[in-house]
């Protein structure tokens, strides 16, 4: 989970930290040495050496009396003078952005974090950062969403609150199935603009991603949620669609209309044709699935191969064609 | 950096912050330990260019000025008010709420500049647990080569030329822009700003960026319209019509789930021999609802409108048209 923690030393992150350190340790007197270090992202050693460093730095004169200086107890710290260093540099341009539209993205997302809490940080960090607001970077989060998904979201919030349980009447789009089951809340993600409930599915006896605007009913049970020991967290790192194994693969003629779906979904070896069309490998683990999305397309998808994905889309086609007819002579 | 050029830099910025009045590089030369290291002139002016460029970059306010109209030369000093971050109190929930955000970057460029606006927070006395669990993790990535150079032009003000693919041509277009900012939307990165060739703003999608930004022009030169809303930009028409179409359909019993969860039956009806429901659904983009009507194939007949009917039909004459040509068949 720490993939995001400051990188180890490097040389160029010396010197903000040597600007920070005093004001650190004034705020923390006797904070142990291990912990400012843990804090900054660097080991004791180093942590050592940047006090040492310090405590040669200080005001002209450069007497005793003019030097920082810092007393340690066991393995504590206390700075007893600052040589007028007491408060940190304020934040560059680029670390108030980098801030602050991360803040914003998350006070306009709901269910992620309490947004009253976001907003009154925001306006800490606003005033106290004082200086031209950042404008060039937004990033929206989630996609508006109607009234149904937020109450689908506040009930399975506080299940997962609970530990309880739940049984819900869920889409599946893939099969375009509806299926009631009952699950075992393990957390909520948010992937490419969409809210997930991962959970511990008792009917498939697996783990699950349920999109919240596909549970269609949704109730608390009585009984703890307990998704089985070895029930493991999905990698949403990479999006949430997953080569596997078992999943066939389809070659896709793309016209320019359509390329859309090269954007959209995992595809591999794109190469382009004459025409702004472009022929990509598509993994897919639902025949039925792929047909429909390929029906869907008005021609502007072609599939060169299997041959049996091909007939399948031409069968349906005629087949609806013919139904179509049947109402239109009726 | 080396530890002597370190602890210069610090008792550089210690200096300048304890002097009211602005001191000359010749002054801190003979003040700061450290540049009497250097063997000449030459040496020393290079160095403290060096040293201050070092700082500025860092975001420290050097002030340059003299103290009296006599000076020969100008001096330095650093504002304590500009150089010392306000006061900072905050309550857990919100200590809470930056390390969540700081964590929401997944970027070379922004997780380091949230990394250093953590480190300073923390050097104001805010205790912010970094690992603290949240209840949903959001992250937003920033996987786009063109990322990195347009973030920068962006905060530069500075134009950008490119090769740019729009999805409905396949050879790419070279496009000049003023960048007014960059916009993270359901995961894609979008740039927005005015189209020199075109002469309106649009936005550009980074992943259909290919090869190299170059910037263009000085920097300072673009200037973002006041009020502009750059998630307008990028949502453009894709968002919510106010009004929907009304439709009517035949669904044969027990499929198409999709199409039933957001129609409300009406009635019972045979079609081609088949038992069905008819059914009424509020589509809210006619156009793409064509598409998954067809889909569902002969599971889904559309009665009404008859424009709709007629477009899915079109829709699957195509498919078995582009088939039939594609496959050779």
């Amino acid at each position: 989970m720490n993939a995001n923690k400051a990188p180890a030393n490097t040389a160029a992150d010396r010197l903000p930290r040597l600007l920070a350190l005093v004001p650190y340790l004034i705020a923390r007197p006797g904070i142990p040495l291990d912990e400012a270090a843990a804090d900054f992202g660097v080991t004791p050693k180093q942590l050592r050496k940047d006090l040492e460093l310090l405590w040669m730095c200080g005001l002209p004169g450069y007497g005793p009396g003019d030097l920082i200086d810092l007393s340690f107890e066991g393995e504590t710290i206390t700075v007893t003078y600052d040589a007028g260093m007491s408060r940190p540099l304020r934040l560059t341009a680029a670390e108030a952005t980098a801030l602050l539209v991360a803040l914003r993205a998350l006070a306009n997302t709901p269910g992620v974090v309490d947004s009253d809490a976001v907003r009154r940080t925001l306006a800490k960090i606003e005033s106290a950062v004082g200086q031209a607001q950042p404008a060039g970077v937004v990033v929206g989060l989630t996609m508006r969403e109607n009234e149904a998904t937020g109450r689908t979201r506040e009930v399975v919030l506080s299940a997962l609150a609970g530990r309880l349980a739940l049984r819900i009447r869920y889409y599946t789009a893939s099969r375009d199935e509806i299926s009631d089951r009952t699950v075992d809340p393990m957390r909520m993600l948010l992937v490419e603009g969409r809210s997930y409930l991962e959970a511990w599915c008792r009917l498939a006896e697996d783990v699950r991603l349920f999109r919240l605007d596909r549970i269609d009913q949704v109730e608390v049970l009585a009984e703890p949620a307990a998704p089985p020991p070895h029930a493991r967290q999905h990698d949403v790192s990479e999006g949430l669609f997953r080569p596997e194994p078992d999943q066939r693969e389809a070659v896709l003629v793309l016209a320019p209309d359509a390329r859309w779906i090269a954007e959209y979904y995992p595809v591999e070896d794109l190469t382009e044709l004459d025409g702004g069309r472009a022929r990509v490998r598509m993994r897919y683990s639902d025949m039925s699935w792929m047909v429909r999305l390929i029906l869907g397309q008005a021609g502007e998808v072609i599939v060169a191969q299997p041959d049996e994905l091909a007939y399948a889309v031409m069968s349906c086609a005629r087949q609806a064609l013919s139904r179509a007819d049947h109402l239109s002579a009726t | 950096m080396s530890t002597a050029r370190a602890e210069r830099l610090v008792n550089l910025v210690l200096c300048l912050l304890s002097t009211r009045s602005y001191l000359t590089a010749e002054r801190i030369r003979g003040i700061v330990p450290g540049y009497a290291d250097a063997p000449s002139d030459e040496a020393f002016f290079r160095m403290f260019e060096r040293d201050k460029a070092e700082l500025r970059d860092l975001g420290v306010p050097l002030e340059t000025g003299r103290n009296s109209a006599f000076d020969a030369t100008d001096g330095y000093r650093i504002a304590r008010r500009d150089y010392e971050l306000g006061e900072i109190d905050l309550e857990p929930d919100e200590a809470a709420a930056v390390a969540l955000a700081v964590r929401l970057w997944d970027s070379p460029e922004l997780t380091g500049a949230a990394q250093g606006a953590l480190l300073k927070l923390r050097a104001a006395g805010v205790d912010v647990d970094e690992d603290a669990v949240a209840r949903v993790e959001p992250r937003v990535r920033t996987g786009e080569p063109a990322f990195a150079p347009l973030l920068a032009a962006v905060q530069a003000g500075q134009a950008v030329t490119f090769a740019y693919r729009r999805s409905a041509v396949g050879e790419p277009m070279t496009r000049t822009v003023e960048p007014w900012g960059v916009v993270s939307w359901r995961s894609r990165w979008y740039l927005v700003g005015q189209d020199r060739d075109r002469g309106a703003a649009r936005c550009f999608r980074l992943s259909r960026v290919v090869g190299e930004v170059r910037t263009v022009g000085r920097p300072g030169a673009v200037v973002r319209p006041a009020g502009v809303n750059l998630m307008e930009h990028v949502l453009g028409g894709s968002q919510d019509p106010k009004q929907t179409t009304s439709a009517r359909l035949w669904v044969a019993k027990g499929r198409a789930q999709g199409v039933r969860r957001q129609a409300t039956v009406v009635g019972e009806r045979t079609l081609d021999g088949e038992l069905g429901d008819e059914v009424t659904v509020e589509l809210r983009f006619p156009e793409s609802a064509a598409g998954w009507l067809a889909g569902h194939g002969m599971d889904v007949v559309v009665l009404e409108p008859d424009v709709l009917r007629k477009t899915v039909r079109e829709r699957l004459l195509g498919v078995l048209d582009a088939h039939t040509r594609g496959a050779g068949l």
